[in-house]
């Protein structure tokens, strides 16, 4: 039933906030570079993020080509191995996801899809891009540091962090690695703070939280759960630095090295690995949450049909958002803990599965009977599915503390968690880059380049990081530069690390096409127009394309429905906007 | 006094109350906290992330004094003044928490000052919190050159284990950052309110965003944390 009549203002509160007039930039470079604007300071996070990303994934094929072909390459040392490898990790979770989803997509979505015209404390918001630049160079800096950047592994345990065997260790390395991170944390404090306020007081007439779009809630809740866990990273970097710069014994106990007896004595080591892994994993969900919510959106624009199960959706991310923070433990299974601990750990770890078991079967049921469009960003999402689902399933192995002592630091491991927090995020990156650039910049990416980039990124990524769960099953650890003679690495397992590395590299060109495709589409992309996947949500909705500084021209929207109204029988169009009043819909709650 | 909002807008006097208004609130559009500017909010909210810095610190403190195989030493002895010819255990550390939550006590005064617009008195008072913060630090560092005096060290200390140095240092060290910086934005409001930007809306150097005394009280917000937090380091390190 359809109830013809608009009610221009039915239901909507008058504003209760007058607006702020915004910082006008005097200069090219306060418009360009020192932007309070945050759809610029989106734009800078971003290319940031995807260059320093870049290098990441060079160091990825470096360490794929000594793993295929080992003493093939004589300047990959054991040294510079575990270098790359640190690196890699490092940058891809924290300098890439973490600043990707948080700082790019947040700063762009949030005020466009809230109806608000900036953040709400531009400055605060520009310092926050600034000190995260500042963050990678010095991050850049350790490369070209004597005796090269830290090789402590990602994880960073100590006591070997900081001693001469590693890498970097009595060296630049790991003091620049913990400046960056703590800069890091500095820098994403500022503008999380920012997100979050922008979210819980900044939202537009009409727009309650449960008419927010999924995106806006994951990003949101996970900017909640990173201004909680990356104090305990905070913490651990800077009793770290402590130990390797004055010699305190926070972590580190009586060590005997090479014969000499340190001065050390009386630290912990378990205990820095509690207050990484209290913020580690949470972190695994500060990237997976925003991917959660933008594949949402993704599913239900480009099967014109709306979310199944909104408010459990909404309920699922802020469920497992909490659930996130109990379960850290269960990355220290072989570490020495007490038992009763593990029991405690793999519970709450496998309780997680029911949410997230919620949101997937959710997306599968938005795609039921769907009007699917298989555009470029459909595909990522879809695919975001499947791998999600398969890391998913290994993380079920994991989490039970039988099943995972003896696949503990196996590439098995390795295997899991680029299934579920590597490859499945960063299918949703590239998804909501195709569904989002048109707004950036007005014009579509090239579709051709686009399903290349796809195919071969999707099908190559299972040909690198499957029969990586074999090759840990048969028991090949992890952060081993080499393998050497052992009898139960078989014959198998080096044809599939060679295989593996010929697929990185495959994989890796097909990234050098999508940024191609980024730069080429900005000039021969074909124009986009303001709405172009014919969405409901308010960033869809500007007066021009892309938008300017203040988003709204001269009045902010206001929202009458929630995001999903696709579809909709008896409507004129196969989708109402968030700020179209009518018609009302008798009957149906949209929230 | 009414509760303000941002730039002096009056709240909506009709909502429900108790937990149904809560409710309400958290569904209605714009804003969740109906009450609160986007200054305000921040504040708080930085203050929920700044909690979780000092709990994992006090934890990690914690969990090192509980897990050294050294034995501790005793807080008592250690914190003692010899006054008079006597120990007298605590007794600078007593006379800092006193200044201290003196200072939260000023520091509430001047922020009922600020929105009566009385302008002299909320300088007077600002600048009192802010020299009693800065007492607290110089008594801070007179104690740690005490202790440094007698042979603490962040690697060790005559007495027991090495980690009642390295932990001590740091927390104190980290609080006292916090009341330092809380000092100078003391001072920097106080100039703020002394000028009367807040009166005349005056746009800030860097935001350009125009002031309100509401600032006074967000600076309060993060003054009681800091005092707050000191209860704790003084229960957990100095009275454990």
């Amino acid at each position: 039933m359809v109830d013809a009549t608009p009610h221009a203002e039915q239901g909507v509160p008058p504003a209760e906030v007058p607006e702020l007039e915004l910082y006008h930039p005097k200069s090219w470079w306060t418009t360009y570079v020192f932007s309070q604007d945050a759809k610029v300071i989106a734009i800078q996070y971003s290319g940031t993020a995807i260059a320093i990303g870049l290098v990441a994934l060079v160091l990825s094929w470096l360490m794929r080509l000594q793993l295929g072909f080992p003493g093939t390459f004589d300047f990959i040392t054991p040294e510079a191995y575990y270098q790359f490898m640190t690196m890699h990790g490092m940058i891809m979770v924290i300098y890439l996801l973490t600043a990707l989803f948080l700082g790019g997509f947040g700063n762009y979505l949030i005020p466009l899809m809230v109806g608000a015209r900036d953040m709400v404390f531009p400055y605060v918001n520009m310092l926050s891009y600034w000190i995260y630049l500042l963050a990678v160079l010095v991050l850049v800096v350790s490369f070209f540091a004597p005796g090269g950047p830290t090789g402590a592994g990602w994880t960073l345990y100590p006591p070997q962090a900081i001693l001469s065997g590693t890498p970097g260790g009595q060296s630049a390395g790991i003091i620049l690695m913990l400046v960056s991170l703590i800069l890091f944390i500095i820098g994403f404090t500022m503008g999380g703070l920012n997100y979050v306020v922008t979210v819980i007081q900044g939202r537009t007439r009409g727009m309650t939280l449960m008419r927010m779009p999924l995106t806006v809630w994951g990003i949101f809740t996970a900017t909640v759960m990173a201004l909680l866990a990356f104090p305990a990273l905070f913490v651990a970097c800077v009793m770290m630095l402590f130990d390797r710069l004055l010699g305190t014994s926070f972590f580190m106990p009586a060590l005997v090295e090479m014969g000499q007896q340190l001065s050390y004595g009386g630290g912990s080591p378990i205990l820095f690995q509690h207050l990484f892994w209290f913020f580690g994993h949470p972190e695994v969900y500060i990237v997976a949450l925003p991917a959660f919510g933008i594949v949402s959106d993704l599913i239900s624009t480009h099967a014109r049909k709306n979310i199944f199960g909104y408010r459990m959706m909404v309920w699922a991310i802020v469920i497992i958002g909490a659930l996130s923070f109990i379960v850290w433990a269960h990355h220290m299974y072989v570490s020495g803990m007490h038992p009763w601990f593990g029991f405690f750990f793999a519970t709450t770890t496998l309780i997680i599965a029911v949410p997230t078991a919620i949101k997937v079967y959710n997306w599968v049921l938005t795609l039921w009977r769907g009007d699917i469009h298989l555009t470029v960003p459909m595909l990522f999402a879809l695919a975001f599915i499947v791998t999600f689902v398969n890391g998913g399933l290994t993380g079920l192995f994991l989490g039970n503390v039988v099943v995972d002592v003896p696949l503990s630091d196996t590439m098995f491991v390795v295997a899991h968690f680029h299934m579920v927090m590597g490859v499945a995020p960063i299918l949703v990156v590239f998804g909501a880059l195709y569904h989002w650039y048109p707004k950036i910049t007005g014009r579509m990416l090239n579709e051709g380049m686009g399903q290349f980039h796809f195919w071969v990124t999707f099908i190559g990524a299972y040909a690198i990081f499957f029969p990586m769960h074999y090759v840990g099953l048969v028991g090949v650890p992890r952060r081993y530069p080499e393998l050497g003679d052992a009898a139960f690495v078989t014959d198998s397992v080096h044809t599939l690390n060679a295989f593996i590395t010929v697929a990185a590299l495959i994989v890796g060109f097909a990234q050098m096409v999508f940024l191609f495709n980024l730069l080429w589409s900005l000039r021969y992309g074909r124009e986009a127009g303001g709405n172009p996947w014919r969405a409901t949500s308010l960033e869809w909705q500007t007066p021009t394309t892309p938008p300017p500084h203040g988003n709204w021209g001269d009045e902010r929207p206001v929202v009458y429905r929630w995001a999903y109204d696709y579809s909709v029988p008896g409507a004129q169009q196969d989708f109402i906007a968030q700020n179209d009043p009518g018609p009302q819909r008798a009957g149906v709650r949209p929230a | 006094m009414a509760e303000t909002t941002l730039n002096g807008v009056p709240d909506e006097q009709t909502r429900p109350e108790g937990l149904s208004g809560v409710v309400a609130d958290w569904s209605s559009d714009q804003r969740a906290f109906k009450s609160a500017s986007w200054g305000k909010a921040m504040m708080w909210i930085f203050l929920l992330s700044d909690t979780f810095i000092f709990g994992c610190f006090l934890l990690a403190y914690m969990t090192a004094r509980m897990s050294t195989t050294v034995e501790w030493p005793n807080a008592s002895e250690v914190f003692a003044l010899h006054i008079g010819g006597a120990d007298v255990p605590l007794i600078l550390i007593a006379i800092m928490t006193f200044v201290l939550i003196s200072s939260s006590g000023t520091m509430a005064i001047a922020v009922n000052y600020a929105y009566r617009r009385n302008r002299n008195m909320t300088v007077i008072l600002l600048v009192l919190t802010a020299l009693l913060g800065a007492t607290f630090v110089g008594m801070q560092a007179f104690e740690w050159t005490k202790l440094i005096s007698e042979g603490v060290r962040p690697w060790g200390n005559p007495w027991g284990a090495a980690q009642f140095g390295s932990s001590f240092f740091m927390i104190t060290g980290f609080h006292g950052t916090h009341v330092t910086f809380g000092v100078i934005f003391l001072l920097i409001v106080a100039r703020k309110v002394w000028r009367g930007d807040y009166d005349h809306g005056r746009r800030g150097f860097f935001t350009s965003r125009p002031g309100d005394y509401e600032h006074v009280e967000i600076m309060g917000l993060y003054w009681h944390f800091v005092d707050l937090v000191w209860v704790f380091i003084f229960a957990f390190f100095y009275l454990w």
